[in-house]
């Protein structure tokens, strides 16, 4: 089955980056298709490669990287909730006059619409969040 | 089949679970992830307001997240039933639809 994902919370802050990362695991590894993750609200907060928690706990960005890279997951932050966030890829950057990027590998930035074609073309949308 | 809708947040924080249950139809499935789990234990003030529930909702609560709460089996509502993440993803697929009650 073709399955999206919705993530409206940031990494560290209850569980829902969490559990949306098992759930997509656990549903590749029953051999579904994870189409995309889209990440909205505080879930931008997930795509910075600035990321550095303690060496004892999870990497929640590099372990959506390794997805997207093991098993072409594509993960799409919402554009105006990564602007307001303070997440850029090197075109917003430039475009806004900034002088860094934070995009992780395997995360692009897109807009609302990528989230639209996910209820279009998946057989369910799983929504984590607050 | 019917839509399977699913409860993260404690019974004791927000009123998701009871808004879920005011607006499942019969024959739905709900499950209890992250806090949610907390409304699947025995012998709280919510857990009768569940068992009540249970005669028309199909109850199933993330093991997972009982786990790391430390919430045994046998300290769960008779009938619940525990899945782990496969068997969310089963869950899932296995209904119309996800309803997240957050």
């Amino acid at each position: 089955m073709k399955i999206g994902l919705l993530v409206n919370e940031g990494p560290y802050q209850h569980q829902a980056a969490d559990t949306a990362y098992h759930f997509a695991k656990a549903a590749i590894e029953k051999g579904h298709e994870v189409f995309r993750v889209f990440f909205y609200h505080d879930g931008v907060n997930n795509g910075t490669r600035l990321t550095t928690p303690p060496q004892d706990d999870r990497h929640v960005q590099r372990r959506w990287t390794e997805l997207a890279e093991a098993h072409g997951v594509d993960l799409v932050l919402c554009v105006a909730a990564a602007q307001r966030r303070g997440i850029c890829d090197p075109d917003e950057a430039k475009r806004n006059g900034k002088d860094a990027d934070n995009i992780a590998p395997g995360f692009r930035i897109s807009g609302l619409g990528q989230l639209v074609e996910v209820a279009i073309e998946c057989d369910r949308l799983v929504t984590f969040g607050d | 089949m019917p839509i399977l809708h699913t409860v993260n947040k404690s019974p004791f924080e927000k009123d998701s679970l009871e808004t879920c249950i005011a607006h499942a139809l019969d024959g739905s499935a709900v499950l209890l992830i992250e806090d949610g789990v907390y409304a699947a234990a025995n012998g709280t003030v919510v857990a009768p307001r569940v068992r009540d529930a249970m005669r028309r909702l199909k109850f199933y609560v993330l093991a997972n997240d009982c786990k790391a709460r430390g919430l045994g089996e046998d300290a769960l509502i008779d009938g619940i039933e525990p899945v782990d993440y496969a068997g969310f993803v089963d869950l899932a697929v296995g209904h119309d639809n996800v309803q997240s009650w957050l």
